[in-house]
């Protein structure tokens, strides 16, 4: 009997590792020989632990599993309460175009077999017959933007560091993923380690780099284990090598370090205070050389790129926004986790149909999108399309495409204020309008609560100091979650108000 | 614990044993954390020397990050996550709960030593709030049922 286990994070916080054992001993007790493999997770959360039992018509999906479920397993597997049919069939899964999630929760994430099997290195081959400029051009024509969040052409970065006069060039990959409501690079980590080598390897070849780094969040266990495992099978198998190899770093829990330059401070081993730019870090980034930082989706989207060509990627999308985005459904949501597509649904497809609105089953009242730093968005604003430009056209930003979903009960008033002390706790410290202001922030917030309308003027022109005057996005882009939940909930704001009077 | 010689010596080795790396200074801090379970004070100037580094550059390293204590935690480490998506479905109430229950504060340890807790943002388990990490093991959908987990 052969299974599926997720070694995901999510499912081990719901208890995959429990599953996996009462299998071994039920087997064990049963006499039965069991194969469990441990797999990335499809992406349904709701569903986890999700174990698949492989039989002659595919694999069939169990969850959410129990340690009570377990013994059903070993009886007839079409009457088990928690059968859910085959997993490729359901709804969740037909619906995405899994581009760059193709293999995660489908392979053993540990299997280089498996990971050629089904389609790996194919990008990495086609890469070694061609010319740097031709990879770079490539991935330029492929309409990549950056993934981390501020949708830079990844193709444009990579011809500045391969045209960068330089004997040693460096890959690091982002892998800080910070933001609340985001998961597609722990996902993708733990899922399809290779695929993230293989685009670094990649990323290497196109700008004659022969070094990558990894900076890996602390707050990420079973991704770091995952990956350095992966690192050590690439590099016996000769994947890696002296032509590129690569090196897994584990952060130190702040949030700041995942702003680019902050992060190149922080791996050489300083305080991760952000850098004034320029010099670009295309120009002058790790050790004051030529370096790449793309975030882990964006280096994970290049193997399909160059396996399948260019003008395949570019095809889905919308707009200046060009093949799949992973979107990642989380907060107070019925149908939560990862699902992957062509951009341009709308929000409101995304929050009622995918996913299935509020897990409370109260009515939806925002959507915060792309993390701390996003806006939150009415449902008023649902027929906004997932898009970098749509986004931004409505005063939002789509970020690493995570969704918080919140139903009514929330109080925007608590989250504006939150956005500000978040800030204040992981300023880097290096300019006064998000150090101080932030600190400032939060005290006007606490005004507003006590009935004080007078400070609203006050926290508006705070929100402008801190636009416009602050080096990097985490004070720079603070305002948008405030002014947003400001101009879209003045009610919970005014509510405050009167409940003081 | 370990005396002060063996502390040296155990140092010294993962001083050694990073060598040849470029940036050393966070992977040795995090060894030398997951070694004495917090960085002694005493680490401070032998790594500065190691590395040609000012005692005081050290310190703004290890004070820079949230990762690092200069103190032993308590004998368990809960983490909860305080992040938008795990407030929407109640993170602060189950945190608040928690709190009194323990009888302590953020960053607070209980004064028999038990349990150290301390706010994270974000756990990557945001379709399973609220998130909490208990002695590096993660919990989805946590309540204060996570106690028993950390009551000796
Ligand atoms: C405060 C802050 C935090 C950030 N955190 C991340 C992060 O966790 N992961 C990431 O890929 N990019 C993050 N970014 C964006 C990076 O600075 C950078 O744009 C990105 O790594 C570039 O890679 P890409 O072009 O592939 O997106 C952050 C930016 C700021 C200002
Ligand atoms: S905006 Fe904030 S985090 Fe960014 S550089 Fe300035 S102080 Fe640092
Ligand atoms: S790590 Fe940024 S201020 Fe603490
Ligand atoms: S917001 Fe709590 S785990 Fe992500």
């Amino acid at each position: 009997m052969k299974l599926y286990v997720p070694l995901d994070s999510a499912a081990v916080a719901l208890g995959a590792d429990r599953i996996a054992q009462a299998i071994r001993d039920e087997a064990a007790a049963r006499g039965v020989a069991v194969e469990i493999i441990r797999n990335g997770s499809r992406g349904m959360v709701w569903l986890e632990p999700l174990v698949e039992v492989v039989t002659d018509a595919g694999r069939i999906g169990f969850g959410p599993m129990t340690p009570a479920d377990v013994p059903g397993l070993f009886g007839d597997l079409a009457s088990h309460p928690r059968a859910l049919g085959l997993v490729e069939d359901l709804p969740w899964m037909k619906g995405q175009t899994r581009l760059t999630f193709a293999r995660v929760g489908v392979i053993d994430p540990l299997s280089l077999d498996d990971y050629r099997a089904h389609g790996g290195l194919a990008g990495l081959e086609r890469a070694r017959g061609m010319s740097k400029a031709e990879i770079v051009a490539e991935v330029t024509e492929s309409g990549l933007r950056g993934r981390g969040g501020a949708g830079f052409p990844t193709g444009i970065k990579w011809k500045t560091v391969s045209e960068a006069p330089g004997a040693q060039k460096y890959i690091v990959c982002n892998a800080d993923e910070g933001d609340s409501a985001t998961f597609a690079d722990r996902m993708l980590m733990e899922g399809d380690p290779f695929c993230l080598i293989e685009g670094m390897a990649i990323a290497g070849l196109a700008c004659g780099a022969s070094k990558g780094y990894v900076y890996l969040r602390s707050e990420y266990p079973v991704a770091i284990r995952i990956m350095r495992e992966a690192v050590r099978i690439a590099r016996a198998a000769g994947i890696l090598g002296p032509e590129f190899d690569m090196e897994i770093r584990v952060g130190a829990g702040a949030y700041v370090c995942g702003e680019e330059t902050s992060l190149l401070n922080s791996l050489e081993g300083k305080r991760g205070i952000v850098r004034a730019k320029p010099p670009l870090p295309a120009l002058q980034g790790f050790l004051g050389r030529p370096t790449v930082v793309n975030n882990v989706i964006s280096l994970a989207s290049v193997p399909v790129i160059m396996a399948r060509g260019a003008a395949f990627y570019k095809d889905f999308g919308l707009g200046r926004s060009r093949g799949t985005i992973p979107l990642q459904i989380a907060g107070n949501v019925r149908f939560g986790g990862l699902y992957e597509c062509a951009f341009g649904l709308t929000l409101g497809q995304i929050v009622n149909e995918i996913g299935g609105g509020t897990a409370s089953g109260r009515p939806v009242k925002a959507v915060q999108v792309g993390g701390p730093l996003g806006a939150w968005f009415p449902p008023a604003l649902f027929d906004t399309p997932f898009g970098y430009e749509e986004f931004g056209a409505q005063d939002g930003l789509i970020g690493h495409a995570g969704l918080t979903v919140a139903d009514d009960t929330v109080d925007m008033l608590q989250m504006a204020r939150f956005a500000m002390e978040f800030c204040a706790i992981e300023s880097c410290g290096k300019c006064t309008p998000c150090r101080i202001g932030s600190t400032r922030g939060v005290e006007t917030i606490d005004r507003l609560a006590r009935g004080d309308a007078s400070a609203l003027p006050i926290l508006t022109d705070l929100c402008n100091t801190m636009k416009f005057g602050s080096l990097c996005a985490l004070g720079g882009f603070t305002p948008y979650p405030v002014l947003s939940a400001l101009t879209h909930f003045p009610d919970d704001f005014a509510r405050a108000k009167e409940a003081a009077e | 614990m370990l005396d002060s010689h063996a502390q040296t010596d155990r140092i010294a080795e993962i001083l050694q044993a990073h060598q040849g790396l470029e940036g050393p200074l966070l992977p040795i801090l995090h060894a030398i954390q997951e070694s004495f379970g917090y960085i002694p004070e005493a680490a401070v100037p032998q790594i500065a020397k190691a590395l040609m580094l000012s005692k005081a550059e050290v310190h703004g390293v290890i004070s820079f990050y949230h990762d690092f204590r200069n103190k032993p935690s308590g004998r368990h480490v809960l983490k909860l996550c305080r992040a938008e998506a795990c407030q929407t479905v109640g993170a602060d109430a189950v945190a608040d709960r928690i709190r009194r229950a323990l009888g302590i504060d953020w960053h607070e340890t209980t004064p028999d030593g038990r349990v150290t807790l301390e706010p994270v943002f974000c756990l990557g388990l945001c379709a399973c709030g609220p998130a909490a990490m208990v002695d590096g093991r993660l919990v989805g959908r946590v309540d204060e049922g996570v106690l028993a987990e950390v009551a000796k």
